[in-house]
């Protein structure tokens, strides 16, 4: 390197004016829209999953459990979409884990910025996602017969609901994120939770034959209720107490855990 | 040690107090006052785990101190942090970039993010890929790059804005002879350019060729302070280095050696060279004329001032845990 242009080139000491903090959180969703670009197999991570289960439990089981392959495509698409932004949630925590043991939140944190605006880029990032996981996977339930009596704007309203839920879960991971030391731990906590939540549950089968035991846990689980209000959205249905319920977990968990995510990353 | 590119404003860069951090038992830092007048690049010294970068990181806003008070730029850590964010920067001991981007969008990234906007954004972060000599590498994304590469686009970004102080942590750590090299250039134009640089090593031959002036670190307390010259001085004056023919008598050498002259021996971490602080040349005689006495042949043998590995051994009664490949002093 030449001493003498270098020195001249690498100083700039007239700071810009400070950015907003809407335009630095902007700035954080620009890099989450290039990481779609450079990253474009984590498309197939966040799909691959939940296209095998379609068309595993349809093909496999749908007949069994529902008189018809058809049907049971009716009953198990909006479920499965629910289970794939409730999975999805994790990849912030993940890649805010990540960051962090990268050392790259350490520059972020040294700089001159709305102390918030790298969340606001996960944000934008878990959206994007949800909203691209969410439309693969209804187009492929469309290709195998599915039909949404909701029409387009039952559809477009259980969107909003997914990424409403997918924000909600988004903070568990986020936690998890700024207190694990590897993703590789986000994700297998994740799992773990996740699991359970999601098979007991009306995703894929009518509760109604389970153990009144299990149905306890089954009715009141937030996946159920999810999934309930996704049914009545998409089938033009949804009640408003459905939705109320549904839109229990997201507010509970967004209203605890945002406040102690934003109490880890200032202390950690 | 006055240093003569000293800028006339009367406000040092840092000015720490008692700065103190601990994680549990662990006294990472304990007690450490600090002076850095501007313009000046200040070394770190210390090894592995003597609590550098924890103190870096407490000076540049991103951990609060346990105890203690310090001002950068005049402004406090505790009152004035947001302040002191928009005047430095900080270069990690891990290159802090998001490798999934190109290195130019990482470095628009961050000068977006200070608030250039349209044309400039591009222009600084062309601007600053050709100073680090990235600009081939720039559509590449940072996963694809050697260290040393990553190291300077690490750099690059912390110069987005020129900062008042620069922090580096270890700048040169994990890197070849070549590369080490580059950077060492790179810190010195900066300074010439009236940066402040506050950087830490554990080679000491880092910072013998480039700080100003040395804070000697072990253990979380600061055990000396001085140019490179001041320390070398505080140590004696005389080193005697030996090499052995036969390495296996290093032992017996290294005893006799103590015995005779009363100073300890340090045993260098490969190959069989010793060497000892001797305060006259008598000393060193007798300890030489033991050495033959007891049939043990010198491959070599020299007195010289200390090399600033004998200075951090007297200093700490330890070696450096890792040596620097290219400094055999």
């Amino acid at each position: 390197m030449d001493n003498e242009t270098a020195t001249t080139s690498l100083i700039y000491a007239d700071r810009p004016a400070q950015p907003s903090a809407v335009s630095n959180a902007l700035v954080f969703g620009w890099r989450a829209v290039l990481k779609f670009k450079h990253v474009p197999e984590q498309l197939f991570d966040l799909v691959m999953t939940p296209i095998m289960f379609t068309l595993l439990f349809t093909f496999v089981f749908g007949g069994a459990l529902s008189g018809s392959t058809a049907a049971y495509l009716q009953y198990f698409l909006p479920g499965i979409l629910v289970q794939t932004v409730v999975f999805n949630s994790m990849y912030s925590g993940m890649g805010l884990s990540t960051d962090l043991g990268k050392g790259l939140f350490d520059r972020f944190r040294s700089l001159p910025i709305w102390s918030l605006s790298p969340f606001a880029g996960l944000m934008v990032g878990d959206i994007l996602r949800h909203l691209i996981a969410s439309l693969l996977i209804l187009f492929i339930g469309i290709l195998l017969g599915y039909r949404p009596e909701g029409g387009i704007i039952g559809v477009i309203e259980a969107l909003l609901l997914l990424v409403v839920i997918g924000f909600g879960f988004g903070w568990i991971f986020l936690v998890l994120g700024l207190v694990m030391r590897t993703p590789s731990t986000v994700m297998t906590m994740a799992f773990t939770g996740i699991m359970p939540l999601v098979f007991a549950s009306n995703i894929m089968v009518d509760p109604a034959t389970m153990p009144g035991w299990l149905r306890v846990f089954v009715d009141v689980n937030p996946v159920s209720l999810m999934t309930t209000a996704m049914r009545g959205l998409m089938a033009g249905n949804a009640t408003a107490a459905q939705l109320g319920a549904a839109l229990i977990a997201p507010i509970l968990l967004t209203i605890t855990l945002a406040p102690l995510t934003l109490w880890l990353y200032r202390h950690k | 040690m006055h240093d003569t590119s000293r800028k006339e404003a009367s406000v040092a860069a840092i000015e720490a107090r008692g700065l103190s951090k601990h994680f549990g038992d662990v006294r990472a830092v304990d007690g450490i006052d600090l002076d850095v007048p501007r313009g000046m690049i200040f070394g770190i010294l210390g090894p592995n785990g003597a609590g550098k970068t924890t103190l870096l990181r407490m000076l540049a806003t991103l951990l609060p101190p346990d105890a203690g008070s310090a001002k950068v730029l005049g402004f406090d850590l505790k009152q004035s942090p947001h302040e002191i964010r928009g005047s430095i920067a900080m270069t990690g001991q891990f290159a802090s970039l998001d490798e999934d981007l190109t290195g130019r969008e990482n470095l628009i990234l961050l000068a977006r993010l200070w608030g250039f906007r349209g044309q400039a954004v591009k222009q600084r972060a062309d601007d600053l890929l050709t100073a680090f000599d990235l600009a081939d590498a720039s559509a590449k994304q940072v996963k694809d790059y050697s260290g040393g590469m990553r190291r300077r686009l690490d750099i690059a970004a912390s110069l987005v804005v020129t900062p008042g102080v620069l922090f580096l942590d270890e700048p040169t750590t994990g890197l070849d002879p070549m590369a080490r090299k580059s950077v060492w250039r790179m810190i010195r134009s900066l300074s010439e350019a009236g940066v402040t640089i506050l950087l830490t090593t554990q080679y000491l031959e880092e910072a013998d060729q480039l700080a100003a002036r040395i804070a000697v670190i072990d253990h979380g307390k600061k055990i000396a302070e001085g140019t490179s010259r001041e320390l070398k001085a505080a140590t004696g004056s005389g080193f005697l280095h030996l090499t052995l023919v036969d390495a296996t008598r290093i032992e017996e050498a290294e005893r006799l050696l103590e015995e005779i002259t009363g100073s300890k021996v340090q045993r260098s971490s490969e190959g069989a060279a010793l060497s000892l602080m001797v305060d006259t040349p008598q000393n060193a005689n007798r300890g030489l004329a033991a050495l033959i006495a007891a049939n043990i042949e010198l491959a070599d043998f020299s007195m010289g001032a200390p090399s600033l590995d004998e200075v951090f051994f007297a200093l700490t009664g330890h070696i450096t845990e890792n040596q620097p490949s290219p400094g055999e002093a």
